[in-house]
This record gives C-alpha cells, structure tokens and sequence, in this order.
C-alpha cells in the first residue's frame, strides 16, 4: 500500500501544473507516472487521456490512474489530491480578489501566465503526439480531427467516436 | 423561487464577489440557495455536458437558468478561472459554490461537477484492467488517441488565438515548450522562469502607451 502516499503526492504535484488545464501537465504527468514511477506505459496513459476526453464533464483520467495503480481507494485518493490543491486557490483567490483584483498587477499576471498556459499545452500537445502518431494514418487522423474542429461545428464526441471506428478497421491490421 | 426575482437582479448587478456567505443578511436577497441544490446543479452539468461544450453548459446553467452571476461577472470569473492553475471548469465551481454558500458551497459544486466523470473513468479503468490488452480494443484506442491528439491541438490553436497577441507572447509560448519539450527542465522551473519574465513584461507603466510605440 506503499502507493497510496504516492499517488497523493504526484496527483497533488500535478494539480499545481495544470495550467491551461490537465494537458498543461501532461509532460510532468508522462514523466512522473511512466519514467519515474513505471505505474504504467506511455501507450496506457494516452489511452486513459483520451477515453477522458469521451466523458463528460471535466477530464477526471486522474480517477482511471489512481485506479490502475491501487484500486478503488487509489482512484479516491488521486482524485482528491488532484481536485484538493488547486480548489484551495481558487477558494483564496476568489475571496480576496475583490481586492486583488483591483491591482495594477493583477492584469499583467492575467496577461503574462496566458502565453505560458498556451506553451504548456502546446508542450503536452506535442508530448501525446510523439506517443501516438507512429505511422502515417494516425497522423492523418490527428490532422483532418484538428482541422474538422477549428473549421466546422462538429461535435468533438463525433471526432473521437470516428477516431475508434477507423481505429477497429485500420489498426488491427497494422 | 419567482418571488426573489428583485433581490436577484440586485444581486446580478453586483460584479464583486462577497464569497464569505454573510451575504444572507442583506434583506433583498432571495433564500439562499441550498447545498443539495448546488450539489445537484453542477452533478447534471458534469453529467451532460458531453463533446467539450462544457463552458456552454455552465453559462446557461449559472447565468441564463439560475441568476447566480450576470453576463459580465460569468466572463471576469471564467478569465480568472482560466489564469489559475486546474480545470477552468472545477475552479468556476469553487467561485460559485463558495459564493453561495460558503466552503461547503464550493465542496458541494466541485463533487458535484467531477463525480459523473470519475465514476466515468473510474469504470474505464476497471475495463482497461480486464480489456486493455486485447488487439481489438488496442486497435480502437489507437484511432480514439489520434483523434484526442487533434482536438487536443485544436484547442491550444483556439486558446492560442485568444491570448496570443503580440511577438512576445509568441516568443513566451516558444520558450516553454523549448524548455519542456527538447531541453527537458522540470515544469516547475519552465513555469516559474517563463512566468516571471511574461508577466514582468506585462508590468503595469505609467507610460504604457510611449513604451508601446517604442
């Protein structure tokens, strides 16, 4: 049970990097779970990511991690020390920003942590790239699933749902 | 409910947050809401809100159903919110739940919002566990994986386009991902050098619009 102090201290490492959101720290999150700790492979946590991006709600992939690793209370425990940290500052935040928020300050912090944010995703972004397009229709996917959302309004849903059914049909062979 | 409509739109126009819930002493406010409401609220928003809309299920959730904010405040809290490390979506949770009533509030809208979705992945891991070798579903995780990749580099597009805006903003987000990506720092350091130096940059002037035309 030697994993459950673990799992609290990287979930509740991470929550502090997620910047821009749980891809922001999907580079701390490959290195501490897949080269750090060997909880599982690259492979296992793009799959849990993406199955994330299936459910509704905010991605809780922290929960199928947690799980893999030590069961149900592996899942509870990840899950609260991923929420627990973050929550906590947007609760001080969110009190004191009737008069933090009236700084001069408050505006450049605002502006300058939004291209770091973009970085950080970017980063995350390229990371799950490297793990996940290994030949050539992959890629294709990737790029057609991109531009389908930047340029139409199909449902994000409807792209991943694609994504497994050409999945079925093409990467069995392969 | 109908009844606190004036005391609603009072507290609407009220853009400043006071999130210690002593707001019930002020007599135009309507009854307060209660926990199992807030808890309820955000369960049916983190259970319905599938295909990452989830931003437009908290606007007619929280502006347009229940009045907890107005138009304007709903959009300062998702910019704060966003600024904060976590999901913009639990961190709008907090604000709000803590807003209403108090810590309990904000423990009751952020269980409220990711319960659906752990449950959720909770079940994916216990399959994965038992399926997660077969070929046929390595297959379909594949295909599902490319596609997340996608919509994963969509987004950074769509919130790139929102907040990048000069060269230097370009040249902050080339700078993280050198540094995370090819020279492998710890993300910490990337966050703490990179921030400084953004928000250093963006430093309030008494002289912004000379030192812009510069």
């Amino acid at each position: 049970m030697r994993q459950i102090p673990q799992l609290m201290g990287v979930f509740s490492y991470l929550s502090l990097l997620t910047f821009g959101g749980l891809m922001g720290a999907f580079p701390e999150l490959k290195t501490l779970t897949v080269d750090d700790y060997h909880w599982l492979s690259f492979k296992q946590v793009i799959h849990l990511f993406s199955i994330g991006q299936i459910s509704p709600g905010p991605n809780m992939m922290i929960a199928a991690l947690g799980e893999r690793v030590a069961g149900p209370l592996g899942a509870l425990v990840a899950v609260v020390a991923f929420l627990l940290p973050t929550s906590l500052i947007a609760l001080g935040i969110g009190r004191l920003w009737k008069r933090v928020g009236q700084q001069r300050w408050a505006g450049a912090v605002q502006r300058g942590l939004a291209p770091v944010a973009v970085g950080l995703l970017l980063a995350g972004a390229i990371s799950m790239a490297e793990g996940t397009l290994e030949e050539w229709l992959s890629a294709v996917m990737a790029g057609v699933a991109c531009l389908l959302v930047l340029t139409t309004r199909i449902s994000p849903i409807t792209v991943i749902l694609c994504g497994a059914l050409i999945g079925i049909f093409a990467f069995r062979i392969i | 409910m109908l009844s606190g409509k004036e005391g609603e739109r009072e507290t609407m126009r009220d853009t400043t947050m006071p999130l210690d819930g002593t707001t019930s002493s002020d007599p135009t406010m309507p009854a307060r809401d209660s926990l199992f409401k807030i808890f309820r609220t955000f369960l049916v928003i983190g259970g319905i809100s599938f295909g990452g809309g989830l931003i437009v299920y908290l606007r007619n959730t929280i502006v347009n159903k229940h009045r907890w904010l107005d138009e304007a405040a709903f959009v300062e809290m998702i910019s704060i919110s966003q600024t904060l490390p976590g999901s913009y979506a639990v961190n709008i949770g907090v604000f709000i739940g803590d807003r209403l009533r108090g810590t309990a509030g904000a423990v009751a809208a952020v269980m409220g919002l990711c319960l659906p979705a752990a449950l959720f992945m909770f079940a994916a891991g216990v399959l994965y566990g038992i399926h997660g070798e077969r070929p046929d579903v390595t297959a379909m995780l594949h295909g599902v994986a490319a596609a997340a990749v996608g919509l994963v580099m969509a987004v950074t597009v769509q919130i790139g386009r929102e907040s990048v805006k000069h060269l230097f903003d370009l040249a902050i987000v080339a700078l993280v991902v050198i540094g995370v990506h090819l020279l492998h720092l710890r993300v910490p350091y990337v966050l703490l050098g990179a921030g400084a130096l953004a928000i250093w940059w963006h430093r309030p002037r008494t002289t912004a619009v000379e030192a812009s035309k510069r």
